[in-house]
């Protein structure tokens, strides 16, 4: 559930296709996320998900896997 | 009270108009970085011309589209982070080049949210009956505080000068100001002044650079934006649908776009000119009040969003 919706939220953000997003990609490597397009992922998922991501933390989510864990963390 | 309105709207830019390739010859970037990041093609460097000149080629423009003369101005405010000395401040300057023998000149300090704050002590000056025909100008020349060897600030700004006329008027043109601003987060946008190097204490020297944390500027930007628009339109029955023209800051497509998305619009209705500017800081409202002006017709109401370093942000509600 969070990983379909997640999944929605990345691909509307960086204009791809929702299939491209897989729990493995990479924001930056793969997905090709540059600074503005992860802070944008962020306040999307902090308003969606009712979670705060500390500014530090945001450098250490590298994959969707991280994004999904963090949320599965914090709610 | 007394209305206030706008009687003249001017702007002035260097002549030498810098594209993404220029700078690539100088910087690691490449036209492709720069424009899909920023939505910026070029911008114009000034190679001499001071900001007191660009100033007064704007406050000329502005005075003669509000159909005065200098010597009419009671108050002329200039709001710039560049001004060519800090004393005399540069609307002083501007005052002695324009003949404005009977203004009182200032400038203020508040970044890209200059302009609009310095609108703001413009008309509570008119309104108040203090003052009846005051010149405000924004005006910078960034290129001089920019590290040119640091290619992420380096593409984003620009240098380029804006001016309007506000004067007392029947009719209450300026419908509603709103601004805020909060220190503590001051730090993702700084310029060092002065160390204090004295006959007490030795400091090392200052990079006189602007220095920014873009991520939280981004964030900062695209959520005040929104506050902006909803704070001025509280206590006037008009509604964002009731807006015919939006014109923001042009600090990046990136900060349009998504505040475009977040309060329902469509992209393109935005005004947007950041693309031949670049980021002109307190310069950037006026400039694009300026151009955007050609499509206005009287009667439209016009809203107008700065934010900035500071942090500052306001936002004028005005009927055309």
């Amino acid at each position: 559930m969070i990983f379909e919706k997640l999944q929605e939220i990345i691909a509307d953000k960086l204009g791809i296709e929702t299939e491209e997003v897989k729990m493995e990609s990479d924001l930056r490597e793969d997905l090709e996320a540059d600074s503005l397009d992860v802070v944008d992922i962020v306040m999307s998922i902090e308003e969606e998900f009712d979670v705060t991501v500390p500014s530090e933390d945001e450098e250490s989510l590298k994959t969707v896997g991280d994004v999904v864990k963090f949320i599965e963390d914090n709610k | 009270m007394i209305g206030v309105k706008i009687s003249g709207v001017g702007s002035a830019k260097p002549k030498n108009s810098v594209s993404n390739d220029d700078l690539s010859k100088v910087v690691d970037t490449s036209d492709t970085w720069i424009l899909t990041r920023t939505g910026i093609k070029s911008r114009y460097i000034s190679d001499g011309e001071t900001t007191t000149s660009l100033a007064v080629r704007a406050a000329k423009k502005a005075l003669a589209d509000a159909n005065i003369t200098a010597d009419m101005l009671d108050m002329i405010i200039v709001a710039t982070l560049t001004p060519d000395q800090l004393m005399p401040s540069a609307a002083c300057l501007v005052q002695k080049e324009l003949g404005a023998n009977n203004a009182t000149a200032f400038d203020i300090s508040a970044a890209c949210s200059g302009f609009i704050f310095a609108s703001k002590i413009a008309r509570d000056a008119i309104r108040t009956g203090s003052n009846k025909k005051v010149l405000v100008i924004g005006v910078e020349i960034l290129s001089k505080i920019l590290n040119w060897k640091d290619r992420n600030t380096c593409v984003l700004f620009g240098d380029g000068a804006g001016a309007v006329v506000y004067e007392s008027s029947a009719e209450d043109n300026i419908l509603n100001i709103y601004t805020g601003s909060d220190g503590s987060r001051g730090s993702v946008l700084t310029l060092d002044g002065f160390p204090i190097n004295n006959c007490l204490v030795e400091k090392e020297p200052n990079d006189y650079f602007l220095k920014m944390n873009g991520s939280e500027v981004y964030k900062f930007a695209t959520s005040i934006v929104p506050i902006c628009i909803e704070n001025v339109l509280k206590g006037t029955n008009i509604e964002i649908q009731d807006i015919d023209h939006i014109v923001l800051h042009q600090a990046n497509i990136r900060i349009l776009d998504t505040v475009t998305t977040k309060i329902g619009l469509v992209k393109g209705d935005l005004f947007e000119n950041l693309s031949e500017y670049g980021n002109t800081s307190a310069a950037s409202i006026p400039i694009a009040l300026d151009e955007a002006k050609v499509d206005f017709k009287k009667g439209e109401k016009v809203l107008l969003v700065g934010f900035g370093g500071g942090l500052t942000w306001g936002s004028i509600l005005l009927e055309w």
